[in-house]
């Protein structure tokens, strides 16, 4: 089940939003590079529902990453792992892109990213 | 057989002692020279034993642990116990206790040093020890046994020791330092304050700044308490053991009475060969005043010295001179990491220093800098990792940039520099001065010969490298890892800049987005677009104070706002939404009430804000009323009735001017001799908004009972008779600092003009959250040189620092009143995008005093 969430062009780039999908929170990303990344919104180190609200970033080697803004821990936005506690991770949610529409499905995938088809339909998709 | 070496009489038998002679024996079998009769004189009744692990032997109570590598069969004769009493130089013998006399052709003297005891009453009362040989451990233990607590005077390396000791007894205790902070000769305020935090967590009490007074006694003379004085106070603490490690005095005794050349603060003089005035006489290690002048307390020098000594008698070759020896130090010490190295104090003409600290990790890593860019030293507190790659580019260029360096392993932004990027020459392993390229060397022999797996001890047994302290045998492994697949990617990413040399690219060059200066400064592969979440916020802070320079220059007059397009992004925690993010995700909103006067009508405003969106109130230190509980989508419903009711943003949650505090003044107070309130009022209105490297608060009073507070804070401001006392660079908080006195009797316009230009000299120059008390306290060429830039336009930049200012003054507006009236930005506050009015489910509250407060349902930290 696909859920729109908003336009992609109302997505500042860097500085996610939190959305309502099937009644959870999702923080949702779109990056520098134009890339969108959905994950959970609850912060599991705090218990504060506030990840959309962190400052992304990319390591050296392409990880996109998210800061949560409460006590700056760092994860992996493909995979959700903190990345200094490694059994720490947010759910990440499968997203795409579709006629200027930003997709969330609240199908927690359990794998490291949302899958190559997802990927690239999000990334063609104009 | 040259004369010096039939006869070779060694006094003391301590790990310098033993270097000394395995040396000796080395020389003598590599040359095919004759060996010499050796004989050892130790005090204590034990074979030598590895000191330095002293603490070790709580472990597993086993001496034999410690003890050194036995001498070959037959090749040493070693006494012990044997306590030498006097030496006669022209008869060439000395005596032991025993009155026994002994010849020798050649004298060494490895006495070591001796605990020093401070003079207090009592100091010798039973349960009173000192902490350096193995019958003092078992004593120790032995009489801690069913007691309960446990002082230990001295809060240096060996104190710390002491301290691991006793809490491994199952003693309470707590250790009296005399310095203002634990292991002062090894780290400074920010690493000592790192190792406090974490000590004081395992339960040991620490008192530092504070100077042992006496020992108490009971009615049969046995201690049981300590009294120490800090400042005013008077400090005691329960003590059913007293341990003193507050230092060593080198032990000259024998040399003095010998009429050897000593120091003036003792030890025995000796050249770089290690010879003492008598040339038949050499000294080494603890007990030794070396040619450079010091005396070495460490094992890494007095071994240095001990292979001085010996090339020079077995072979006459002065090629291991002993110059001088840096006092690198990495230990564990209660668990935690520390290690310092070379210039670790930057004490070097035109040092710098970059540093990172992390307060809730306890880690802190510093690095010192030369102009040129050379690496000088270090201190680690917490993450010393890469204490042997970081110490062993000492006196290089390092392959990244000192921030990227100091990153622990695991932070974005880090670059690990193994030692495989390090160049061939620089020494690895200090204790047996062993080059990296001898070690790679020597692992390529051993990969050559068909040994299979190449180990530290492997390498230990060809090179000695790893075989001292231990502390390169990380380094050793990678290396041994790498081997053959070369150096590390030296791929960094982001800047490889200072906060402050970004400062000066940005204000050059007009950057006006943190897109712009990544594509054009920054060090990252090009594939990666992104900075991360210690960059950004930096960079938009940058952008923030120099925005009213740059809409200037752009002939804009408006200045950008900390929540336009770009810059939107770069906000951390707070600056993200312009309020105060609390625990449970909901926020506190703080209108500004400049110098804390406000009309009862404003009052009452705030008052029914606050009821009408159930807000929980508090009255700030800093003079104003702080409203928490704000869900994210009502702030800017609860802006919009204080902006209307004639308030602004009091950016309680930027990295900017905070409050100035400020006493009631001469208008009411019977004291007063300035209006201080009017003062505070003018100070604020001029700096609010002014985003600096972190927050900013100023105090002013209006006479010298300093109501205000204002020695505490980053610009503090004194009514005088004629003016007024600035004072800069104070701090509250963790470790309070008091301010220093800058200028005195200043008029108004001559103060304003110096706050002016000190707040622009700190914005365009202090570290990344680097507060003023640490700026000015690192400030090259110390307070004249402040002075001098600040009041005099010794530098001849007055001008340019006021500009930032003026410009700043000219650009402001009220952060929030902008949000208000700008749809894009006010779309942001949405709850969620797709619900924008909807409640957040995690935000609930609880009654408690009659107001609110977060229902937390989470663990947390």
């Amino acid at each position: 089940m696909w859920i729109a969430v908003c336009k992609y062009g109302e997505l500042e780039p860097g500085r996610g939003v939190a959305a309502l999908v099937d009644g959870a929170a999702v923080a949702l990303f779109r990056l520098g590079d134009g890339s969108l990344h959905a994950v959970g919104n609850v912060d599991p180190f705090s218990g504060a529902s506030v990840i959309s609200r962190g400052i992304t970033g990319m390591r050296a080697d392409g990880t996109a990453t998210v800061a949560s803004p409460m006590y700056k821990d760092v994860f992996d936005l493909a995979t959700g792992v903190a990345l200094d506690a490694p059994d720490v991770r947010l759910p990440v949610y499968a997203v795409r892109r579709h006629r200027g529409v930003v997709w969330v499905s609240p199908d927690v995938t359990s794998g490291p990213a949302p899958d190559a088809e997802l990927l690239t339909a999000a990334t063609s998709a104009a | 057989m040259s004369p010096s070496l039939r006869r070779v009489l060694v006094v003391g038998h301590g790990m310098v002692a033993h270097r000394f002679v395995s040396s000796l024996l080395e020389h003598a079998q590599e040359g095919g020279r004759p060996v010499p009769a050796v004989t050892v004189l130790g005090a204590e009744d034990r074979p030598a034993y590895d000191r330095v692990r002293l603490s070790s032997w709580f472990d597993d109570r086993d001496p034999g642990g410690l003890h050194l590598d036995p001498y070959p069969e037959g090749a040493v004769e070693v006494v012990a116990p044997a306590t030498v009493v006097a030496v006669d130089r022209e008869a060439q013998t000395v005596t032991t206790a025993d009155g026994a006399v002994r010849g020798y052709d050649t004298l060494v003297l490895a006495t070591g040093s001796k605990p020093f005891v401070p003079p207090v009453e009592q100091h010798a009362a039973p349960g009173c020890f000192v902490y350096r040989t193995l019958d003092d451990v078992e004593a120790i233990a032995a009489y801690a046994d069913g007691r309960k607590t446990g002082v230990v005077v001295g809060g240096g390396l060996l104190g710390l020791e002491a301290a691991k000791a006793l809490t491994s007894l199952g003693l309470e205790t707590t250790v009296v330092e005399f310095a203002p902070r634990l292991m002062p000769l090894q780290v400074d305020d920010g690493g000592a304050a790192a190792l406090q935090a974490r000590i004081a967590e395992l339960g040991v009490t620490l008192h530092t700044g504070t100077r042992l007074d006496r020992v108490l006694v009971d009615d049969l003379g046995v201690a049981r308490a300590v009294r120490a004085v800090r400042g005013e106070e008077v400090v005691t603490a329960d003590a059913d053991l007293v341990v003193f490690a507050a230092g060593v005095r080198p032990e000259d005794s024998l040399a003095r009475a010998a009429g050897l050349d000593v120091g003036e603060r003792g030890g025995i003089v000796v050249d770089e060969l290690c010879r003492t005035s008598d040339e038949r006489i050499y000294a080494i290690g603890e007990c030794a005043l070396a040619a450079d002048g010091r005396v070495y307390g460490l094992v890494a020098p007095g071994y240095q010295m001990a292979e001085a000594a010996a090339a020079h008698i077995a072979a006459a070759s002065d090629e291991r001179a002993f110059t001088g020896a840096d006092t690198s130090t990495k230990l564990k010490l209660l668990g935690v990491e520390v290690a310092s190295f070379g210039d670790a104090f930057g004490t070097a003409d035109g040092a710098m220093a970059a540093t990172y600290s992390d307060s809730r990790r306890r880690v802190y890593r510093k690095l010192t800098i030369a102009p040129d860019g050379r690496l000088l030293g270090g201190i680690l507190v917490g993450d010393a990792d890469d204490y042997g790659t970081l110490r062993a580019l000492v006196g290089e260029q390092p392959p990244a940039p000192a921030e990227q360096l100091l990153l622990p392993a695991g932070t974005a932004g880090a670059v690990a520099i193994g030692p495989a990027g390090l160049p061939d020459s620089a020494v690895l392993c200090s204790c047996h001065n062993v080059t990296k390229g001898a070690i790679c060397t020597a692992i390529h022999g051993l990969a050559e010969k068909g040994t299979e797996e190449v180990t530290p001890k492997q390498v230990g047994l060809c090179t000695k490298a790893g075989t001292g302290c231990g502390s390169c045998v990380t380094s050793i492994k990678s290396l041994i890892k790498a081997s053959g697949t070369g150096g590390s990617s030296g791929l960094c990413e982001h800047f490889s800049q200072t906060r402050s040399e970004l400062y000066t690219i940005v204000r050059r060059d007009r950057i006006t987005t943190f897109a712009d200066l990544l594509a054009r400064h920054g060090t990252a592969a090009r594939d990666v677009s992104d900075g991360c979440d210690v960059c950004k916020p930096a960079v938009g802070s940058i952008l923030a104070s120099l925005g009213g320079l740059l809409a200037e220059a752009e002939g804009t007059g408006r200045k950008p706002h900390v929540l336009d397009g770009g810059q939107a992004a770069l906000q951390d925690t707070n600056d993200h939404v312009l309020a105060n993010l609390q625990r449970n995700g909901s926020y506190s909103v703080v209108p500004r009430i400049p110098g804390g006067e406000i009309t009862p009508d404003k009052l009452i405003v705030i008052g029914e804000v606050a009821r009408d969106f159930g807000l929980y109130t508090k009255i700030t230190g800093g003079q104003r009323i702080d409203l928490f509980g704000a869900q994210m989508a009502d702030l800017p419903k609860i802006w919009r009735r204080l902006v209307d009711a004639g308030f602004e943003s009091g950016h309680a949650y930027g990295k900017a001017l905070r409050t100035v505090k400020s006493c009631v003044g001469s208008t009411w107070c019977r004291y007063g001799v300035q209006d201080s309130v009017k003062m505070a009022i003018d100070l604020e209105l001029r700096y609010r908004g002014l985003r600096a490297p972190h927050k900013i608060k100023m105090a002013v009073s209006g006479c010298a009972r300093e109501c205000a507070e204002a020695q505490s804070k980053d610009v503090g401001v004194i009514a005088t008779e004629r003016g007024w006392n600035l004072y800069v660079g104070g701090n509250g908080g963790a470790r309070p600092r008091h301010a220093d006195l800058l200028a005195t009797d200043l008029d108004d316009s001559t103060l304003i003009r110096t706050v002016d230009r000190f707040l622009a000299l700190y914005i365009a120059e202090a570290d990344r959250l680097e507060r003023t008390a640490t700026w000015v306290e690192r400030y090259e060429g110390g307070l004249d040189r402040l002075r001098g830039v600040l009041i005099d336009d010794a530098e001849d930049r007055g001008a340019d620092l006021e500009a930032l200012i003026a410009a700043h003054i000219e650009a402001y507006t009220d952060e929030w009143r902008a949000v208000l009236d700008d749809p894009v930005k006010l779309a942001r506050f949405a709850t969620f995008v797709n619900a924008p009015e909807a409640p957040d489910p995690t935000v609930a509250f609880v009654p408690e005093r009659g107001q609110i407060k977060p229902l937390l349902t989470l663990g947390r930290r």
